[in-house]
């Protein structure tokens, strides 16, 4: 009996130890990250979520472009929607509490780490296609830091020690939350260092080509952007220059046939795909455009002042339509359509803008270099054309493209009566994050 | 001489012959002849005796024709008898009456209450029976001390609340664990849309023994990671060796609903929406009759470009409608009267070998709403078996089948009380006899949707158990199981051309088929014996519970007609999807119980529970428990008081945990997506291997006692319970790439008093009972994340902060009306930096600048249960009461249906004490037609006090008397008429003060009446029949 009793008790043990692994259940929905970053196959499906990080709402799936010109708006642009927080946003009235704000941070760096994560498992990733994922990773990695000090740094400036708080850099995909969680603000020259270093290497490592994702001139044009941002006019030039000469893009002959396209254009640097597949939409036809397209309730509207900008035969000035009692912008008219976030046109103006600075005429005279999107325009060549001239030049071309706050805090100017460097020019560093993270520096004036 | 000497001899070694001598018998139930298995059987006042066998036999030596035999057994009166001369001596126990003696089903066990060191209530199946309700938790409302159960709302079959001692987590689950015949029973909603409907409602509880419910730490850390919320352990019945006994239970009756708001009339409507469009035209400054004024909005006919004006819009474009005309009583399109029948039949019996307990039950129940109805059929068969004299083996298996024909949840605009909000001077039906919609209309009519659409939730279930009971000697058992319990759900609804989801898309439907199956399998090592005084009882076991859910979910649209039900006639397949997700425990439990002459008790258990629900870190988890008794009443100084019959003081001390959780929240976790048309992997979950339970640490201080032989019994029980490391959405730096991460962190805690108290009254002819249960429970939000002192959803009013109960209401204090303009005020509550308010009479008409002070508490107080029974002569009457204090409710409709005519809802009648002019005194500010004044839904002027007393349940029986039967082979008869919430006494204005919003209903948000059904109010008469 005693015997008996005995083995049945080990019986049921050695059983129930059997029912041990039982409690190692994987997910069905999802998969862990030791299995997503395992392979060379998972390893790019994270970088393509990369890119569709970088087509968030907060990013240039339309809210940092939208937002560029709501903070530089004055008086040309006019926000009229219901939402809060863009309007305090247009109204410079901005808290630290502001969604935007926040969005386009969490946004951002939830890609940065999705880039962290792709660097930190390339050792998994075929050996011929290395180099490429690397490249592209830090081109979004870039891309996405670009958009950051932009927005919550105050601006670069061109020979100084630019010491004033960027964002925080994090270079490591996140495995856990610990004290190294904890970050502090880079200054904005560790900041543009970092994306620099991150766009040179990008342009060697990838290749010319490489359909609607990252090649070598897509990290090239984002470098030509970046240098003029930063007031480096030869650098920027010469990227510019680079892109031009590569003849892989060419300038569609009609204006108007660069906008709401399904696939990218001949212009097209670098678009974000959209389709009505992939749940993601442009919110800038969302609130550009108008509930006939497909928009809300055409929550910005094009004011008089910018529209008195444009030579009368402007083919520019032609793709703006009437629609639900105001003007709107072409550009961001269709849902579901491709969203230009580089185009040639932008390196031909960065080209001509260097040269004039420069009194240089590397690839081209400026003279030609503006004539090439003038009379695209329909407009009449011109010759002996100045600074102002470009610069007016690349302000219409590149209209409601996410460029005016930005051009407006290089070139010193104002937007609605505020200083370039006024501290409503910039986002806060959002309140969530402060509230998680104590030790971050919020930005003045919040 | 010789002779008689022989003679002598003889009778001597006769007397010697009979003095020690073998007698046998039989112990068995009085009431039921069922044999009683382990019943004492021993010689008084010597060391002798024996316990009865499998088939309550027993075979003893006696010392002589004078000893007495002493029988005991656990739950029966004791017995004393004289041998005498008989070899056979068959005993009859009479089942106990007295509480203390009762036996308790615990955590994997039984016990007598008098032994018991935990504090466990029970309620018994005769005070569940023949209730004419839907679910077995509603038929538990009220009869236990610090258990609270709340229907959320009148919807038949719709979700419970249930809270035992308090709400125990912000994250986690509050539910406690049932456990059914053993097995765990998961108790998540598995319908895919409309109103959640609540897993157990497809359980007969004609079928249930009793129910207990263990409440403090020492009972339920039986149950380990899954216990902290309570344990309710519900025995169904099984069968007694006997004759056949045949029970039929048939009832009918009607249902109708405890309350109505009261609504404008058309006439009353007219003035006040027309005096609030003047209103709002002098904030304007327009006079009355411009083309832009709100009067001409509202009493214009069409302006030139054909728009209507509103009130000739809401008549029905008819030509006399600036006369206000009663057309449609909405409320009462939305409710009705409902139907109940009930029918149950039950078989149980048995021989030595074999019992078996069989019944059948089917009902159908018409609910007070429209559209509302619910049928369940089911069946069960409990077998038990002496394989052989050591081994007894069973088989439980319950089959059911429910058909709830249900309504959208209360945000929907087709829920049937949204009907209210549409003006009463609106026609029902245009001259083709179609229903009308907008713009006739205000909203959409949702009784379109009666209509022209369908949302069926049929639910399958199988519990299905087995287990073998083997005795290794009269000390030492085993006892395995398994289980399975296998919930399927299938919804399939259809919303024709006309209905608010299908008219875009020529008709749409959805089909989803959901699945849970949980596995469960146990093996207990049983060990008791006694020696001398000194009473041992261990138990040692395992445990292991594996749940799979899979739900596959399919939608179309495009129907060629109405007649297409089926998603095969759709033309477009909009949605498809499928899901799976699982979780499995692994555990091992202990339990020493001691007692020395059952005067002394001590009990220790101990369980580890490992769960793949935790991080790969912290994967297994350990809850201890002690507690001691004292029955006072044994000791010497007490035993012969007349008054004091039994006195015990208890304690308890323990551990539980609460894992009821995300499935993988512990893990770094990648989703699919898809980019330019490529599938994706994207970040989605932070991993935190130290992901752990919630867990509850308590004590319990406890006494039970009874007075004049037991004729009044209570306990009275004292708790604290903390639960620490919550399961808190914690935001994270969001440069890690994440937002939040689940960690475990923060405290709340629960502490009350539970009183309960049990008193026969009156004996004899005449009997009359009383029970009543009262507890006090105080809930606290200790700490949160760091640093963190709220967490506000920033829409609700129900917050968690710091130092309050869970989901206390949080909102500017509404300061009622300024005579002089009829302006909604609210007090200021500015505080200094140490949060002393500054003025606190200062009021502001600016919304916005009010300060958010804690306004009241959805929790009650104090839940209470009341129950009389009176019998005499066959004639029983059953009265229970029921009630809650101290809560308040929010009206979160109030923004719509109280709100001076702000937009077209047609309002409430309280709406008439409107201001008027300066110098009116009165809480409703100025009526204003779009502009509103004081319409803010989050703040007090919506909150009322929600305490209420409610008869909730009477029953009048009688029984024919025995001997009319003859031999007719009826047994008993019974004829009776049951009402549940016949009666409700409340302030609340509203509906129906049980009341939780199904749509959002949790943890933290609860007490908010938004157009949610009121409960119903049944009466039944029913016969029974026993054979």
């Amino acid at each position: 009996m005693k015997i008996n009793k005995l083995w049945l008790t080990a019986l049921l043990a050695l059983g129930l130890a059997a029912c041990n692994k039982e409690l190692n259940l994987e997910p069905a929905q999802n998969i862990s990250e030791e299995l997503a970053l395992s392979t060379d196959a998972n390893v790019k499906s994270v970088l393509l979520a990369a890119y569709d990080g970088l087509a968030l709402d907060g990013l240039f799936g339309g809210n940092t472009m939208r937002d560029a010109e709501l903070l530089g708006a004055d008086g040309e642009i006019l926000w009229v929607g219901t939402y809060e927080a863009p309007r305090a946003v247009f109204n410079h009235q901005q808290i630290a509490n502001n969604s935007e704000a926040e969005n386009m941070w969490v946004d951002a760096y939830y890609t940065i780490n999705i880039c962290n994560n792709v660097l930190g498992a390339l050792d998994v990733v075929n050996e011929a296609d290395r180099t490429q994922v690397e490249g592209e990773a830090r081109w979004i990695r870039a891309m996405a830091y670009f958009q950051l000090v932009q927005f919550y740094g105050q601006a670069y400036q061109p020979g100084g020690n630019n010491s004033q708080p960027g964002v925080p850099i994090v270079l490591t995909p996140t495995r856990k939350i610990d004290e190294g969680s904890f970050v502090t603000r880079n200054t904005v020259e560790e900041c543009y260092a970092q994306i620099l270093d991150d766009l040179a290497k990008a342009k060697t490592l990838l290749p010319e080509e490489n359909g609607v994702q990252a090649s070598k001139f897509v990290a090239a044009a984002t470098m030509a952007r970046v240098y003029l941002q930063m007031g480096r006019y030869t650098e920027a030039r010469d990227e510019a220059n680079t892109v031009i000469e590569s003849g892989f893009y060419t300038l569609v002959s009609d204006f108007a046939a660069e906008w709401n396209n399904d696939d990218n254009s001949s212009e097209d640097i670098y678009a974000v795909q959209i389709s009505s597949q992939d749940f993601i939409e442009s919110t800038m036809v969302t609130f550009y455009s108008i509930p006939a397209f497909g928009g809300r309730d055409g929550d910005i509207e094009i004011m008089q002042k910018h529209l008195d900008l444009y030579d009368p035969g402007d083919a520019r000035l032609a793709l703006h339509y009437s629609g639900a009692g105001a003007n709107r912008t072409g550009k961001w008219r269709d849902q579901y359509r491709n969203q230009p976030v580089i185009r040639l046109a932008e390196m031909y103006l960065i080209r001509a803008e260097c040269n004039t600075r420069l009194g240089t005429s590397v690839g081209a005279p400026a003279d030609d270099d503006y004539n090439t999107t003038h009379t695209r325009a329909g407009l009449t060549a011109k010759s002996g054309v100045t600074l102002d001239d470009i610069l007016l030049e690349r302000r219409l071309e590149l209209a409601h493209e996410g460029h005016r706050i930005h051009d407006i805090k290089r070139l010193k100017g104002t937007a609605d009566g505020l200083n370039w460097d006024d501290n409503k020019l910039l986002y806060p560093i959002p309140a969530r994050e402060i509230e998680a993270n104590k030790g971050l520096e919020q930005n003045p004036g919040y | 001489m010789k002779r008689s000497l022989l003679i002598l001899v003889i009778a001597l070694t006769s007397v010697a012959a009979f003095a020690q001598r073998r007698i046998d018998g039989r112990v068995s139930d009085s009431a039921t002849g069922e044999a009683l298995i382990g019943a004492t059987v021993a010689v008084k006042g010597s060391s002798s005796g024996t316990t009865t066998d499998t088939g309550g036999n027993f075979t003893l030596t006696v010392p002589d024709n004078q000893a007495v035999l002493s029988v005991t057994y656990t739950g029966y009166e004791a017995f004393e008898t004289v041998v005498g001369t008989q070899s056979r001596v068959d005993i009859m126990l009479k089942p106990s009456t007295t509480l203390m003696d009762e036996v308790v089903v615990i955590g994997y066990g039984k016990q007598i209450r008098s032994t018991l060191t935990g504090n466990i209530a029970k309620v018994g199946g005769d005070n569940l029976k023949a209730m004419p309700v839907v679910s077995v938790e509603q038929a538990l409302q009220g009869q236990a001390a610090g258990v609270f159960v709340e229907s959320v709302n009148g919807k038949l079959g719709g979700a419970m609340r249930v809270r035992v001692r308090g709400i125990g987590s912000i994250n986690a689950g509050t539910e406690p664990l049932y456990v059914i015949d053993g097995i765990p029973i998961a108790k998540d909603a598995r319908n895919t849309a409309g109103a959640p409907l609540n897993p157990l409602a497809d359980l007969n509880f004609n079928d249930i023994e009793s129910i207990e419910v263990l409440k403090d730490a020492s009972a339920k850390a039986i149950y380990g990671a899954r216990g902290s919320n309570g344990v309710v352990i519900i025995t169904t019945k099984s069968g007694q060796s006997g004759r056949t006994r045949i029970e039929l239970d048939v009832q009918a009756g009607a249902s109708m609903p405890t309350g109505k708001r009261e609504f404008l009339n058309a006439a009353e409507y007219y003035e006040l929406f027309q005096e609030a469009a003047r209103n709002s035209d002098d904030i304007d400054g327009l006079p009355y009759d411009d083309v832009d004024s709100w009067t001409t909005f509202l009493t214009i006919k069409e302006y030139s470009d054909g728009t209507p004006g509103r009130l000739y819009r809401y008549s029905g474009f008819r030509d006399d409608y600036l006369t206000p005309v009663d057309r449609t009583d909405w409320q009462d399109e939305a409710l009705r009267t409902g139907s109940v029948k009930n029918a149950n039949l039950s078989f149980s019996g048995g021989n030595d070998k074999v019992r078996y307990f069989a019944s059948g039950n089917w009902s159908d129940n018409t609910g007070i709403l429209i559209s509302n109805d619910m049928e369940k059929m089911g069946g069960r068969l409990n077998l038990d078996f002496d394989a052989t004299k050591r081994l007894k083996i069973g088989v439980n298996l319950n089959l059911s089948r429910t058909l709830t024909h249900q309504v959208s949840n209360d945000n929907a605009f087709s829920t049937p009380i949204q009907l209210v909000a549409l003006a009463p001077f609106t026609p029902l039906r245009d001259d083709n006899g179609q229903l009308y919609d907008r713009p006739v209309t205000t909203y959409y009519n949702g009784l379109i949707e009666v209509e022209d659409g369908f949302r069926k939730v049929f639910t399958f279930r199988t519990i299905a158990s087995i287990y073998g009971d083997y005795k290794f000697t009269e000390h030492l058992g085993l006892r395995v199981e398994g289980a399975g319990n296998f919930y399927n759900v299938r919804d399939d609804a259809k919303f024709g051309e006309r209905t608010d989801s299908g008219n875009d898309s020529r008709g749409s439907g959805y089909s989803a088929f959901a699945g849970a199956t949980d596995w469960n399998t146990n093996a207990v090592l049983h060990w008791n014996n006694d020696f001398d005084r000194h009473s041992f009882g261990f138990d040692i076991g395992t445990e292991f519970f594996k749940s799979e859910y899979t739900r596959t979910y399919v939608e179309g649209e495009g129907f060629p007609n109405d007649e297409f039900k089926t998603l095969e006639a759709a033309a477009t397949i909009v949605d498809g999807t499928s899901t799976i997700t699982n979780y499995s425990f692994l555990s091992y439990f202990g339990r020493l119980s001691y007692n020395f002459d059952r005067k002394y008790l001590f009990n220790v258990s101990a369980r580890t529970d490992g769960s793949s629900r935790f991080g790969k870190d912290n994967r297994y988890a350990f809850f201890p428990a002690v507690s001691a008794g004292w029955v006072l009443s044994e000791e010497d100084f007490l035993k012969e008081n007349n008054t004091l019959s039994f006195l015990k003081l208890r304690a308890s001390w323990g551990i539980s945990g609460n894992a009821d959780i995300g499935n993988f929240q512990s893990l770094g976790l990648y989703e699919a997506g898809g980019y330019n048309g490529n599938s994706t992997l994207n970040p989605a979950q932070i991993p935190n291997p130290d992901l752990t339970w919630e867990k509850s640490t308590e004590v319990d201080f406890g006494l039970d006692f009874g007075l004049f032989k037991n004729r009044l019994s209570g306990e009275i029980d004292y708790y604290v319970k903390n639960t620490s490391d919550l399961l808190l959405d914690v935001p994270v730096p969001a440069t890690s790439g994440f937002t939040t991460q689940t960690q475990n962190i923060g405290e709340l805690q629960n502490k009350g008093v539970e009183f309960t108290l049990n008193s026969n009254n009156l004996v004899g002819k005449f009997t009359w009972t009383t029970s009543l249960n009262l507890a006090a429970n105080k809930n606290k939000v200790v700490s949160l994340a760091g640093g963190q002192t709220i967490i506000d959803d920033g829409s609700n009013m129900n917050v968690v902060k710091v130092g309050q109960p869970i989901g206390v209401f949080y909102g500017p204090d509404y300061a009622g009306v300024d005579p002089a303009n009829g302006d909604a005020l609210w007090y200021v509550n500015e505080a200094d930096d140490n949060g002393n308010i500054l003025d606190p009479t200062a009021t502001t008409n600016v919304y916005d600048e009010a300060n958010f002070v804690v306004l009241g508490s959805p929790m009650p107080d104090l839940i209470y249960g009341l129950d009389n029974t009176f019998s005499y002569a066959g004639l029983t009457l059953n009265v229970r009461f029921q009630g809650q204090s101290g809560n308040e409710i929010q009206n979160g409709g109030g923004n719509f249906m109280s709100c001076g005519a702000c937009w077209f809802d047609n309002q409430t009648r309280d709406q008439l004490d409107r201001w008027q002019k300066p110098g009116d005194i009165t809480d409703v500010p100025q009526a204003r037609l779009y502009y509103g004044n004081g319409e803010q839904v989050r703040s007090s002027r919506y909150l009322s006090d929600g305490s209420y007393l409610r008869l909730k349940n009477v029953t009048l029986a009688y029984d024919f008397p025995a001997r009319i039967f003859g031999k007719s082979g009826i047994r008993d008869l019974r004829l009776y008429v049951t009402g549940t919430n016949l009666l409700t006494f409340t302030k609340y204005e509203g509906w129906d003060p049980e009341v939780t919003t199904d749509y959002l209903a949790s943890n933290t948000i609860y007490g908010v009446d938004f157009y949610a059904a009121p409960q119903p109010k049944t009466i039944v008469a029913g016969l029974r029949i026993g054979f």
